[in-house]
């Protein structure tokens, strides 16, 4: 396994894309983006958790019995979050009640076992902290367009700040209400899924 | 009482579905749905386990974590608030819970190991199973609650798989514009679904 350290942070970003084409990680990427500003915590949450925790596993490999490493793995990723959920709690408690479930739920977020069993079992710690943080940032990216689309359109403001006027506080956009709602989230990831494959044709599943 | 208990599992089971309202356990949702065989094997397996780690996370939650829960050891341990360690001791319940389901199953039932056998394990990393245990938590049900709860949601996961299962059995026979086959047509069916679930919206029991 020769992995160049360029090549463990950059391939999560377009050819290896967590969400586009692993298929990791997708629950949270739709529930919290709704907004800008849950979507940014959410992101730093899960690069730093992916981060510290392929480090982790990787320092650990050899010393993990390969019978029980799901429960290990287990293990680290939960105190990691706990840590996380009361740093969140401290200091910026109000997204973090808006986040409500899904900061617990980064434990069963299938992009950090899956980067832990598939990287950071077999590399040493150097390449793992790359591959942590390239996934981490692969993630942040899909998730990060579909909240600018989503609060742009749905709500008119970007960040909080109002973008587009909207025509209950006078200006002339009338929120697009379906933005903010389920539906359009998993319609969003699938434009951006179609968009990716249109740009790099060797992703496209000829089966399905 | 019943009237409650029956209002609950329709808000569980439809209006407010696990995997279409909330995309809780949206990984294994994409990655089962492939056959409509399959989809009910882990369909039925997520119910199974929904019903069975909610009560048994209710109860570690009242009687173990809630601050003054250790009341019953000694009142010297009346003070300790456990709440944060919820989430470690949530999933070393499922993971524990779902060993021991596959156990029973393997011993008792062979017929229904046979069908659940393989997705058993992939439950434990089901966000929809910890997704479960953790509104439990933040909605406060108590222990006849949150059988119901566990028992309506696992319901309505297994109905969203099990009809995105057969959708895209049919979607095989269509024409789909070439990068939008497989996992992209996948999620704009998945929102349309989101759209019919959302009709049951406006249902008041």
């Amino acid at each position: 396994m020769a992995v160049k350290k360029s090549e463990a942070a950059l391939d999560p970003l377009f050819n290896n894309n967590p969400i586009a084409l692993q298929v990791l990680g997708i629950c949270s990427a739709l529930a919290v983006t709704t907004k800008m500003e849950t979507s940014v915590v959410m992101c730093a949450a899960v690069i730093g958790v992916l981060t510290v925790s392929n480090l982790t596993i990787s320092i650990l490999r050899h010393q993990i019995p390969n019978s029980i490493r799901i429960i290990v793995q287990l293990t680290v990723i939960a105190s990691l979050v706990i840590v996380t959920d009361q740093i969140l709690k401290a200091y910026v408690f109000e997204i973090s009640k808006q986040l409500s479930v899904f900061v617990g739920l980064i434990i069963t977020n299938c992009i950090i076992m899956g980067r832990a069993e598939a990287f950071a079992m077999q590399n040493p710690p150097s390449l793992a902290i790359l591959d942590g943080i390239g996934n981490g940032i692969g993630y942040s990216a899909i998730l990060m367009v579909t909240a600018v689309l989503r609060e742009l359109f749905g709500s008119g403001k970007l960040y909080g700040y109002s973008i587009l006027p909207t025509v209950s506080e006078g200006g002339w956009y009338l929120p697009n209400g379906l933005m903010l709602l389920s539906p359009a989230a998993f319609f969003i990831i699938g434009g951006l899924i179609w968009a990716l494959r249109v740009y790099k044709p060797a992703q496209v599943e000829m089966d399905g | 009482m019943f009237e409650e208990y029956l209002n609950l599992a329709v808000k569980a089971i439809f209006i407010e579905n696990m995997a279409l309202t909330f995309f809780l356990g949206m990984c294994s949702f994409l990655a089962v749905s492939k056959k409509v065989e399959t989809a009910v094997g882990l369909g039925l397996a997520v119910i199974f386990v929904l019903t069975v780690t909610v009560p048994a996370n209710n109860l570690i939650q009242t009687h173990l974590l809630n601050e003054g829960a250790l009341a019953w050891i000694s009142p010297e341990f009346a003070g300790v608030d456990l709440t944060f360690l919820n989430l470690l001791c949530f999933i070393g319940t499922i993971a524990a819970m779902v060993q021991l389901v596959e156990m029973t199953t393997d011993r008792f039932f062979p017929a229904l190991h046979a069908t659940l056998g393989i997705f058993l394990p992939l439950i434990a990393v089901n966000c929809a199973i910890l997704g479960g245990s953790l509104f439990m938590v933040e909605r406060d049900y108590d222990f006849g609650e949150s059988v119901v709860f566990g028992l309506g949601s696992g319901i309505g996961w297994f109905l969203a798989v099990v009809a995105l299962a057969s959708i895209r059995e049919r979607l095989r026979y269509s024409n789909v514009p070439h990068g939008l086959r497989g996992l992209g047509m996948t999620f704009v069916i998945t929102g349309l679904m989101a759209f019919g679930f959302m009709a049951f919206g406006g249902i008041q029991l």
